[in-house]
């Protein structure tokens, strides 16, 4: 009799990292359905465009950094940063941009820094932010919802825009969001950035088209159905929800208290909780395993943190949304954070 | 402590943070009686069962032995001794394989047993309650009861704590799947273990016992509080079933909120656990006078197709009794010494079952799959989630994994309770637990390299000390030998000058011989040294060029006396028979070296007499120095064996050993015989040169 | 003119009291920090071996305080030049004698004596820099393992090589944990 030799726990969760990852990136299907349902299949083929790059890009460094290539790919890590950058994208924006993006994230924020796992920063985010940085122009186009455009978008237009610039038609991108009364329309937050610092009120920017009932139509939709999917990942204990729920009360705090000092002044709390990527975020992009704190106390810090960056970006910032940076930002507080908020060992 | 006991009566249960949920798996070996396997025909007694030393042997070879007769001697507190499992001869005392995770071997009775299975003398304490608490711990200790839980500790010291103990726990929790041991014996043996339990609080004078025991032992449970229902002071109390719940500190932190305190013990908070088998083999021991030389073992898993509850002699080699259990043995299997979280993979079939052996798990192939690569590790935190001891598993992986203990401490690598649920739990497969195992063993062992680092620094100085107050008493010994000589030979320089010569050549001579005598043992060198008839020749030749190295070296010297004798060496080159003069230049030269290194006024002292001598009378001039010669070759020879070692060697030692310390050295051996007289002298420039070099560092070093 | 006076004068006044303040914190707040050879003699293994070049750990902890190099020192390995280098912030080298790359992780040896070999010369003895052999003329020797620092020392002066340098047995005490190394198979 010869037995082999292993060392304890011999016993193991079948959940393995590739099926982590793979859970994430089902839940993020309900959003996805939505954001294509009132935007257009933009979406999808950005997404695709996205995780082809990233896992290409992927498995170029790997193979330059000569390990093995195929059983790291598996672990689907690549997927789902292509899959999130794809989503955060507009979705017409061209096809170079959501690449570049993709090529950036992998390469620079997460292969250059020893691969898996030892990243500082969200590589998601990072090629958002690269993206938003060199091509500030693309990545604010955002096209309105379907229903409000004056020339409706169909299937080949959106491939046209993406892979030419132009649609069938011959029309820009710029050209698409002007709606019906030949007013040029962007996101519920741009907007309200916008008006605010034209001197207008709350309540005059909420008459605006794209908003509806005090929320931005479609957004509202959007982010219901990534909380949809991050109650499901919650659920299925994939991840925490220290980060998710700390975020989100401290958003919604900090927002019902500048709204109710300034009302006429401030986008109100339910605005900021169900527009722009909040859900998303909340969700999928700060609950990212690596760039995130990892102790309990560190988890609540870490989600607080993000939010009251988000919360001043978007408030008293250039930019209309403030995810994207708030992220990289708390990234960079990540070590510190989680070593003053080790737990209390047993007995000490 | 009375509210808190108030509280635990009352129901009141606590939570430790952390715990996984792992298949349980007990109902493949929870139903049946505990069976009784066959003899086997060879027992394997490992001297080592548990932490601490282990006792020695005191059975020999060839003895014939009873059941239960001790085998080994327990002479300190920590140590327990063995007992033999059944009857039969020992054959062999030797290394065998032993029950620890090494693989490796330790000190092991081999008993062939006759077959009889006779019982030894036993002798009980029916009325153990009259004696004193000292002549039950003697008995526990004496039968060998170690507790049957974990680490095998051994049970008279935790029953002989001198702190008031407020609270008394037995362990039933049995948190690890599979393992139904404890269950078991709680379900046939449930008014014994209340019996020992009795004994055991009896040590210890506890205000409540409290059995705890998991909720997925329904049967165990009822039977415990059936047994201990007319005890009023022994409460059995069900707690959720998580793992790590029987964690010696997990289950305290349950039943009463309180943490041992790191690096403490149970004790230090007022409360002892217990194993139930521990209470139970106390019985035995106490009540029935029985050693402990069986125990219930849980052989289990798919690939054992009787699987169940066993009694199990310790000593049995594992082969045996999974051959009575039905074991067919898949291709590359794996056999667990120990439950599926914390046990280890035995190596040898002829592993024994030692004292804390609970559980041999054979799982079949697909049952517990090997673990895949371990991959990168995507800091999820599932394991900080899931650590019973608060700890965060990936801080301790990153740094141990880099060898960063320090930090791997700061992160309290040292509380980890290896329990496996961070490892259980790893969507990556890492082997969190083996990586802070090596970091702890490797810890210890750089502590203990340290420690043994720091007394080998004192020894070596003490060392140096000592040889250098052995240098001064020397030196001293030779100057106040030197002064009575010459006054005495100043008083009958003539008469006794050539006796004293003859005497100090012979000296000289005997000195030499036992300097050969030592160098006859060199290899390379006892050709020569066998001619025994070379002798005289042999050691004045060598007392030649002791005499040229030091007349050399003297001559090196810079001051007006070295001027002196490097003429007298001259001459002593020129004319080969003025033997005497050259042995002036050593006696000098001694002088010379001695001043140096003493004290002014000594020096000074020596100085004179060497200026006295050079100016003197020859005759006198010789003896002195011949004796002085003698003298120092008789101090040398006394300080260990050879003086030419002692008094060339050190001094380069000590100074530069970059001199060729070799050539210095075998020139004052009897090599030197077969030496052309061109070569000797070549070595001796060398000799000389190495030596004054010597000198030199030692002159500007005092 | 009087001005430049009265500003020496100044200064010199102001550096007198400053000197003086500075002198008297020297005296007064001395601090007794532990001097750089003794930093560097706790890192050194101790061993005494010599193999430096230096009679004992002692004098190579002031060697390299002196500015010698800190890779001369086999029974250390990799990990002592690599905390000698963080001490005295010299750039860590290979082991003297090795390549770059090349693991130089020591091997724990024990001197032993085979002892029906020994003539009992009791050149070991004197050889032993912490007196870990024990023994007397014409008698057989013996090395107390406790106390032996595997310096080698004692093999090069025995006369009839019974010295043998045995790597330290792992027992289970002071196993670490190799799991994936081979285990002795015993055959019954």
């Amino acid at each position: 009799m010869n037995f082999k030799i292993a060392s304890s726990p011999h016993t193991h969760v079948r959940r393995k990292t590739p099926a982590v990852m793979l859970f994430v990136a089902i839940a993020c299907l309900p959003g996805i359905a939505v954001q294509t349902w009132y935007f257009g299949i933009g979406t999808l083929v950005q997404i695709c465009l996205a995780i082809l790059a990233a896992v290409a890009a992927e498995a170029a460094c790997l193979k330059m950094r000569q390990r093995s290539v195929l059983p790291r790919l598996k672990d689907n890590s690549a997927l789902l940063t292509g899959l999130l950058l794809g989503i955060s994208v507009p979705p017409l924006a061209q096809w170079w941009v959501v690449v570049i993006g993709a090529i950036f994230a992998i390469v620079i924020a997460k292969q250059i820094y020893g691969g898996l796992g030892q990243n500082l920063f969200n590589p998601a985010m990072v090629g958002y932010v690269v993206l938003l940085v060199s091509f500030p122009l693309s990545m604010t186009l955002w096209v309105p919802p379907l229903s409000l455009v004056e020339y409706p978008v169909t299937v080949q237009d959106t491939l046209m825009l993406i892979f030419t610039g132009y649609s069938e038609t011959g029309f820009s991108l710029a050209q698409l969001r002007v709606d019906l009364d030949g007013y040029t329309m962007a996101t519920p937050l741009d907007t309200v950035k916008t008006a605010l610092t034209n001197q207008q009120t709350y309540q005059e920017i909420l008459n605006q088209k794209v908003f509806s009932e005090g929320t931005g139509i479609a957004w509202f939709e959007v982010n219901l159905a990534y909380l949809l999917g991050g109650l499901f990942l919650l659920q299925q204990k994939i991840i925490n929800w220290r980060i998710p729920v700390a975020f989100l009360l401290t958003l919604t705090l900090f927002s019902f208290i500048l709204h109710s000092a300034s009302p006429d002044g401030s986008a109100s709390t339910i605005l900021h909780l169900f527009s722009g990527a909040t859900m998303f975020a909340a969700f999928f992009i700060l609950t990212d395993p690596v760039s995130a704190s990892t102790t309990a106390k560190g988890r609540l810090i870490y989600g607080a943190l993000v939010a009251v960056l988000v919360f001043l970006i978007r408030n008293f910032g250039g930019y209309p949304e403030g995810i994207a940076f708030a992220v990289l930002l708390a990234n960079m507080a990540v070590p510190l954070i989680d070593y003053y908020s080790q737990p209390k060992t047993y007995g000490k | 402590m009375d509210s808190l006991i108030k509280t635990i009566k009352s129901g009141y249960l606590w939570r430790f943070p952390g715990g996984v949920h792992p298949p349980q798996k007990k109902s493949l070996s929870q139903t049946g009686q505990i069976k009784r396997p066959e003899l086997a025909s060879k027992y394997y007694v490992s001297l080592k069962q548990h932490i601490g030393q282990q006792a020695e042997a005191c059975v020999q070879v060839g003895d014939k032995v009873k059941k239960g007769q001790m085998l080994s001697r327990a002479d300190t507190a920590m140590q327990l001794p063995v007992h033999a499992p059944t009857s039969g001869i020992v054959t062999d005392i030797r290394e065998h394989i032993l029950a620890h995770p090494s693989g490796l071997g330790e000190q092991t009775i081999i008993i062939e047993a006759d077959g009889s299975d006779e019982w030894c003398q036993r002798e009980g304490l029916d009325n153990y309650q009259q004696l004193p608490p000292a002549q039950i711990l003697d008995k526990i200790k004496s039968l060998g009861v170690a507790g049957l839980g974990g680490a095998g500790f051994p049970t008279h010291i935790k029953n002989s704590r001198p702190e008031a103990i407020e609270l008394l726990i037995i362990n039933g929790a049995e948190c690890e799947p599979y393992i139904t041991a404890d269950d078991a014996l709680m379900r046939e043996h449930a008014a014994d273990i209340v019996a020992g339990i009795n004994i055991l609080n009896h040590l210890l004078e506890a205000k409540l016992v409290v059995i705890a025991i998991e909720d997925n032992k329904p049967e165990a449970i009822k039977a415990m509080e059936l047994a201990s229902a007319d005890e009023k002071d022994i409460i059995v109390r069900v707690v959720p079933t998580k793992y790590p719940t029987g964690g010696e500190k997990q289950l305290i932190q349950v039943l009463t909120g309180k943490e041992v305190p790191s690096g403490g013990i149970p004790a230090d908070i007022g409360i002892v656990m217990q194993n139930v088998a521990t209470a139970y083999s106390t019985y035995r021991a106490v009540i029935h006078g029985e050693p402990l030389i069986e125990r219930v073992v849980t052989l289990t898993g798919e690939s054992i197709s009787q699987a169940g509850n066993y009694w199990v002699r310790i000593g049995t080699p594992v082969a045996h009794i999974l051959t009575q259990a039905g074991y067919n043995q898949p291709a590359e299997g794996r056999l667990i010494m120990g439950g599926p979280m914390m046990g280890f993979s035995i190596h040898s079939p002829l592993t024994p079952v030692s004292k804390i052996t609970n559980c041999l798990l054979a799982p079949a192939m697909n049952e517990l799959p090997d673990p895949a690569d371990e991959q990168a590790c995507i800091r999820c935190g599932y394991c900080a989630d899931a650590c019973p001891a608060s700890l965060l598993p990936q801080q301790l992986y990153w740094h141990s994994k880099a060898r960063e203990y320090e930090k791997a401490q700061h992160f309290d690598l040292f509380d980890c309770i290896e329990c496996g649920a961070c490892a259980y739990v790893c969507p990556s497969e890492i082997p969190l637990v083996q990586y802070y195992r090596v970091a702890k063993a490797n810890i210890r062992q750089q502590a203990a390299e340290n420690e043994k680092a720091e007394k080998a620094k004192e020894r070596f100085n003490q060392r140096q000390l000592r040889l250098e107050e052995e240098k001064q008493a020397r030196i001293e010994k030779q100057r106040l030998a030197a002064e009575k000589r010459k006054q005495t030979m100043q008083e009958d320089a003539s008469a006794k000058d050539k006796i004293a010569q003859a005497l100090a050549r012979a000296q000289a001579q005997k000195a030499s011989r036992s300097t050969d005598q030592a160098k006859e043992q060199a290899p390379a060198q006892s050709t020569i040294a066998s001619d025994s008839k070379n002798n005289s020749p042999k050691s004045a030749a060598q007392a030649a060029i002791a005499r040229a190295k030091a007349k050399k070296a003297a001559a090196q010297k810079a001051d007006n006396e070295a001027m002196q004798s490097a003429a007298d060496t001259d001459q002593s080159d020129i004319e080969k028979t003025a033997k005497e003069k050259a042995q002036a230049a050593i006696a000098r030269a001694k002088a010379k070296k001695a001043a140096a290194q003493k004290a002014d006024n000594e020096a000074m002292q020596s100085a004179a007499d060497t200026k006295q001598s050079d100016t003197g009378k020859t005759a006198k001039e010789k003896a002195q120095a011949a004796i002085a010669r003698a003298k120092a070759k008789k101090a040398a020879a006394q300080k260990v064996d050879n003086g030419e070692h002692a008094n060339v060697v050190e001094p380069i030692e000590q100074s530069d050993p970059k001199t060729p310390e070799p050539t210095v050295d075998k020139p004052a051996s009897g090599e030197t015989n077969q030496m052309s007289q061109q070569d000797d002298k070549s070595q001796r420039i060398k000799a000389a040169i190495a030596k004054a070099k010597a000198k030199r560092k030692q002159l500007g070093g005092d | 003119m009087n001005i430049v006076l009265y500003s020496i004068l100044v200064l010199g006044v102001l550096a007198l009291i400053f000197g003086a303040l500075l002198g008297y914190a020297k005296i007064k707040f001395k601090v007794e920090s532990d001097p750089l050879v003794d930093q560097i003699d706790e890192i050194l293994p101790q061993t005494q071996c010599g193999q430096c070049g230096y009679p004992g750990c002692r004098p190579y902890a002031e060697a390299i305080a002196n500015g010698d190099d800190i890779n001369k020192c086999p029974p250390g390995g990799d990990a002592t030049i690599k905390k000698l280098s963080d001490l005295v912030g010299v750039e860590a080298k290979p082991l003297a004698g090795t390549e770059e790359g090349e693991q130089t992780e020591p091997v724990k040896k024990v001197a032993y004596i085979r002892e029906d070999e020994c003539i009992g010369c009791t050149k070991c003895i004197q050889a032993c820099p912490v007196d870990a052999i024990l023994g007397a003329a014409r008698h057989m020797h013996t090395v107390i393992e406790d106390e032996c620092t595997g310096c080698d020392l004692c093999v090069e002066p025995c006369p009839v090589d019974c010295i043998d340098m045995l790597p330290v047995k792992t027992r289970p005490d002071n196993w670490r944990w190799q799991l994936q190394s081979i285990p002795v198979q015993q055959i019954d």
